[in-house]
């Protein structure tokens, strides 16, 4: 469930924090950027924090006049066994409805799925941690203290993969940071 | 401009001036403030001061990341800054790297492997932990080469904060270099055990990872993963260790009876929703076969789906299409909520719950589900109301319509589809109504109907999406036109003024429509008259049509003796059609006349039309006319003796026609093409310039394969015009001309099956009669795949045939699915194991685009540990035979043993891969392997 990207965006759809745990040229990171942030800010809140688009999966969450979205590989699950069965024109279903054509269920599909929730919960973590580090944290205490914002995303997540869930260990070493 | 002046030092811009700056300036303008701001950069960045540079490079990277400033020029003032000696400098430096580098082409990053190197070796934690997390974000097969020496050392360093960082960077240099694991894997193995929190969740998090791209190789380890299952207690940790063995258990039945207890305690007991669900989700896909816990995790699944939150809404319905796979009986049970799921406010939340819907049909429930399912579409809005046919319709026609038992329900429910004012799905509508036709004989009478009430209505003429369907249905009225009560009122249909907002293909269906139509009545009106003694044609169309047996009587008796016209609702603009419409029911000769007069009127000036296909078909009709009309009307006018005489004529070019049309259409394979083997002779590979040195009068001797048949022209739709003007006119010049160099040039032309192929417009059918007659070997061949047309007696409740061809539709299918599956899973595996070094190699040296080359990369990485699973693999068996005796006297101790020779044989195999690197450290490794390979039949009973 690697994460691929987090984005921090403003109600405006202004992006205020960017990182990308894969390497994405500007045009691509714009048009990615572009898309998902339309089609977050679309939503309201009696719907799910769940979008998908192209091969994310966005987990997404507003705190305030902030989005925060997390971008994870999406392994396509159920929709890739979709397509697959489209193409070769196979019925997905047998005839009675109960049983399901196995051979068609290649791995890929089944593993690694994302957990939605975990990826929820470590959003909320990250506000939790920088609302700790900065006291009630808002919008321009990010655009004022990005690079800490950085460090602190750095602490948490290292190749898309979480490290460390503890807010103060995360704050420790910006701490120092700051004292020095 | 030279040099950064110290003016330009004093008074640099902070990067809080330049985001203070962004807000401030006007709307619109921002972007001439940040080019003004990146011409400062440029010049400052420059600078010798490492301050200025390093707040240079701050702003630089701000407005990149932000605001989209290419900074790819400033790679290297990043690497000058990275030596700093200042800590926030560095930060900076490094900050810019791991959010600007490309790490396959921007080539500085060669540049700060020393800086990296003296960062991971220094005796300050920030400063390792800085550089290990640009490793990781930038690393690169050199990178990761040059630096795995360092990392080994960092991954049993004594301080915590290093160590799971050097754990999460291993992930990724791994992925760049795989020989690193050879190096360091054992290292990461025993961090398995580490107590911190820290250091466990970075290192399950880095199996985790690996699972997922090849779970065989990690298997030996299951034991510590499973102390980990057991043991722990912090969520995020759990979660990725249940990913594991979802990913595991499956490969190894033991390990599933083994894990499936802690799983669902944790299930039962955590309050936290993430881990509930990963623990859930874990059960449906890989430990389905265990009926209590399903049972376990469809309950819990059920207080998702009862719950508030949409997030738990939306993820239950997922996992529930994952359960529907093996137990429908979950979806069943919690049907109800999945169609209250239907009208929820998200769309997501609609199509998960329309996909789980779509797999609890069968052909019990369709016309239920279907009549539940429009009449949400009815209530939705246009999106989702075509997501919603689009599922229908992928449903009912899956596998030739497996799930239809009544077809003329279905029929029917297509057309009214059709009607539904959003509906977009018109071409898939189109082709399935007229595969209906085509297959299903039983279907027909209704099809008909259904179609004559599409083609018939003028308000649907005006809407674009449905023209596939109004196509479809015009088809279906001509080509089953017998089957209808009222040709003439489908004739009026087919010519309504209105038809003229058609696209010209659909316009054409219609005219050749029409066509079908005027042959049918001419037909039947002759042979109704038809007891004069010279009238041919009894007999041969009678056998054509030998399904029908005795219906043209029943229609056209009736069209006879049915003097109520059959709908007179029907609104009709053409100025003369009412009067036509009221007599037309009498099948008599003024009633032909005037419909002939209808169609003369109403496609003549099409004649003159610019869409090639509306004009020529308009002219093909016209051209019947113009040699039709004549004689009706001699037949009018005079009396009995020249009468017989001209409806003489007449009637055996409408018989022919007609002879032509009525040969039933069957579906053809997708394949049939193919499988006509090309002829001796037939070079279809060869330039054809060729061509115009033979037409320079180079006569060629016929070949005598090809003088036997008859030659047609390449364009199918082309054919009807050949037909009809050979049949009809005297051939003209052109058309002499053209059949002259055919004869002569028959190499260059498709050989024509028959004669009697029938010249259609609409879908390409290979009928089976044709084929059947067809002398040609090739043909017979065709044959053999011929249609299974059985024919079953009308009973009330009995499913209609479906005609099928087997084996160019279903099995041709069937054979390439494995095919398709092992390329997929084994392909990319077998490519590495074959070309392994090719790849891996190559690879490295070559730093092309990004994205594709590291997935490549994966994949060397992914299968330097699968091979040795290979072995792992074929030892299998037997020894969980030999060794389930021993199981019990066995416990614990031997597991340790067991991993670590599988362990071992990682490194095994790496070694050999490494030594065909020319490393150079292969010999001693190799009397290792030795002991190993004497060892290797001992094989993990993982658990047990």
């Amino acid at each position: 469930m690697g994460i691929r990207f987090v984005l921090m965006v403003n109600k405006q759809g202004q992006t205020r924090l960017a990182q990308y745990y894969e390497y994405l040229n500007l045009e691509e990171r714009r048009a990615l950027e572009g898309e998902i942030v339309r089609k977050c800010l679309a939503r309201n809140e009696q719907q799910c924090s769940f979008v998908e688009h192209r091969n994310y999966k966005v987990v997404y969450r507003r705190y305030a006049s902030l989005f925060f979205l997390v971008g994870v590989d999406n392994e396509e699950k159920l929709s890739a066994l979709h397509q697959l069965c489209n193409n070769l024109d196979l019925p997905i279903y047998n005839k009675s409805g109960e049983g399901f054509n196995h051979q068609l269920i290649h791995p890929k599909v089944e593993a690694g799925l994302p957990n939605e929730l975990a990826i929820l919960e470590f959003i909320h973590l990250l506000v939790e941690t920088m609302d700790r580090h900065f006291g009630n944290v808002c919008e321009l205490d990010i655009m004022f203290h990005l690079e800490k914002a950085h460090f602190m995303l750095e602490e948490m997540v290292m190749n898309g993969c979480i490290v460390e869930t503890s807010k103060s260990n995360i704050l420790a070493p910006i701490q120092l940071m700051d004292k020095a | 401009m030279a040099g950064p002046s110290l003016m330009d030092s004093l008074f640099q811009r902070s990067v809080d001036d330049i985001i203070k700056g962004i807000r401030l300036s006007p709307p619109g303008t921002e972007s001439t403030f940040i080019a003004k701001s990146l011409d400062e950069i440029r010049r400052e960045i420059k600078s010798t001061d490492p301050q200025t540079k390093a707040t240079a490079l701050h702003k630089l990277t701000y407005l990149h990341s932000l605001h989209g400033a290419d900074m790819s020029w400033a790679a290297f003032h990043s690497v000058e800054l990275s030596s700093s000696s200042a800590h926030s400098h560095k930060r900076i430096a490094f900050l810019a790297a791991s959010l600007s580098f490309n790490p396959s082409t921007t080539e500085v990053i060669l540049l700060l492997t020393h800086q990296l190197r003296k960062d991971l070796s220094s005796s300050n934690v920030h400063e390792v932990s800085l550089a290990l997390s640009t490793l990781s974000s930038i690393c690169n097969p050199d990178l990761a080469r040059d630096l795995t020496p360092e990392l080994f050392t960092l991954l049993s360093s004594s301080k915590i904060f290093v160590r799971k960082k050097a754990i999460a960077a291993v992930l990724r240099v791994f992925e760049q270099y795989p020989d690193a694991v050879l190096v360091c894997f054992k290292r990461v193995v025993e961090n398995l055990e580490n107590g911190d929190m820290g250091v466990l969740s970075a290192v399950v998090g880095l199996f985790c990872e690996l699972t997922e791209k090849d779970p065989k190789s990690y298997l030996p380890l299951a034991p510590e993963f499973y102390k980990i299952l057991v043991d722990c207690r912090n969520n995020w940790v759990l979660i990725k260790v249940i990913k594991i063995f979802a990913k595991l258990a499956p490969l190894e039945p033991r390990l599933g009876k083994r894990v499936v207890e802690p799983i669902c305690e944790h299930m039962g007991r955590t309050g936290a929703k993430s881990l509930a669900f990963e623990c859930v989700r874990t059960i449906v896909t890989s430990l389905s076969d265990h009926d209590s816990a399903v049972k376990l995790a469809v309950g819990k699944l059920r207080e998702f789906l009862l719950d508030d939150d949409p997030n738990l809404k939306y993820l239950g319905l997922q996992a529930l299409a994952i359960v529907a796979r093996t137990n429908m009986w979950a979806v069943l049970e919690n049907k109800e909520l999945v169609v209250k799921a239907l009208s929820d406010v998200d769309v997501n939340i609609k199509l998960e719950a329309l996909r789980l819907v779509m797999c609890m049909v069968s052909e019990d429930n369709i016309m239920e589900i279907c009549r539940i399912l429009i009449s949400h579409a009815l209530k939705s809005d246009p999106e989702f109301c075509n997501e919603i046919l689009d599922f229908i319709l992928l449903t009912c026609g899956r596998n030739f319509y497996e799930v239809i038992f009544d077809f003329d329900w279905y029929v029917s429910f297509l057309g009214e589809m059709a009607r539904i004012p959003h509906c977009q799905k018109g071409s898939e509508i189109e082709s399935q109504l007229v595969d209906i036709g085509m297959r299903v004989k039983d279907a027909r009478l209704q099809l008909v109907h259904v179609a004559r009430d599409l083609v018939i209505d003028p308000a649907l003429l005006g809407n674009p999406f449905i023209h596939g369907v109004l196509a479809a249905a015009a088809w279906v009225s001509g080509e089953y036109i017998e089957l209808s009560r009222n040709p003439f009122e489908i004739m009026e249909a087919l010519l309504q003024p209105r038809t003229s907002l058609l696209t010209p293909s659909v316009r054409a269906v219609y005219i050749q429509s029409a066509f079908k139509v005027i042959i049918f009545c001419l037909n039947s009106y002759l042979k109704l008259n038809g007891d004069d003694p010279s009238y041919p044609s009894e007999s041969t169309y009678s056998d054509v049509k030998s399904d029908y047996p005795g219906r043209f009587e029943t229609v056209a008796s009736q069209l006879l003796s049915d003097t109520e016209p059959d709908n007179p609702n029907m609104v009709v603009k053409h100025g003369q059609k009412p009067s036509v419409s009221s007599k037309m029911h009498h099948l008599t000769l003024e009633s032909l006349v005037a419909l002939v007069n209808l169609v003369e009127t109403n496609l003549g000036p099409l004649a003159g039309s610019n869409e090639v296909e509306v004009q020529e078909r308009a002219s093909n009709v016209l051209g019947l006319i113009k040699l039709i009309k004549p004689k009706l009307l001699g037949c009018l006018d005079t009396r009995e003796g020249d009468k017989a005489n001209g409806e003489l004529k007449a009637s055996e070019m409408v018989e022919l026609i007609f002879g032509a049309f009525s040969e039933d259409l069957g579906p053809v394979s997708l394949n049939a093409q193919e499988r006509v083997p090309v002829p001796d002779g037939l070079v279809l590979k060869e330039n054809l310039r060729d061509l115009e040195e033979i037409c320079g009068d180079i006569e060629l001797p016929l070949s005598t394969s090809f003088s036997l048949v008859k030659l047609q022209t390449m364009d199918a739709t082309s054919n009807l015009e050949h037909h009809s003007k050979e049949e009809f006119e005297p051939s003209t010049e052109s058309t002499s001309l053209l059949a002259e160099h055919r004869k002569r040039h028959g190499l260059y032309y498709l050989p024509a099956e028959n004669a009697g192929i029938i010249s259609n417009d609409y879908p390409p059918a290979h009928d089976p009669k044709d084929k059947a007659s067809d002398e040609t070997e090739d043909l017979v061949k065709l044959t053999e795949q011929s249609l299974v047309i059985k024919k079953k007696p009308n009973q009330a409740k009995s499913r209609p045939v479906v005609v099928k061809l087997d084996d160019g539709e279903g099995f041709k299918v069937a054979a390439k699915a494995p095919e398709f599956k092992a390329d997929l899973i084994s392909g990319a595996v077998q490519e590495v194991l074959l070309g392994n070094e090719a790849t891996t190699s190559s690879s490295r040296r070559k730093s092309s685009k990004k994205s594709s080359k590291r997935r490549e990369m994966d994949e060397s990485n992914v299968g330097v540990p699968e091979s040795k699973n290979e072995i792992v693999k074929a030892d299998m068996p037997e020894i969980g035979f030999s060794s389930s005796g021993r199981r019990k006297h066995h416990g614990h101790g031997k597991e340790r043993k067991h991993r670590s020779s599988g362990k071992d044989k990682v490194h095994d195999h790496k070694d050999k891969q490494k030594s065909e690197h020319g490393h150079g450290k292969h010999k001693s490794r190799q009397r290792a392997d030795g002991a190993l390979a004497a060892q290797s039949p001992v094989i993990p009973d993982f658990l047990l």
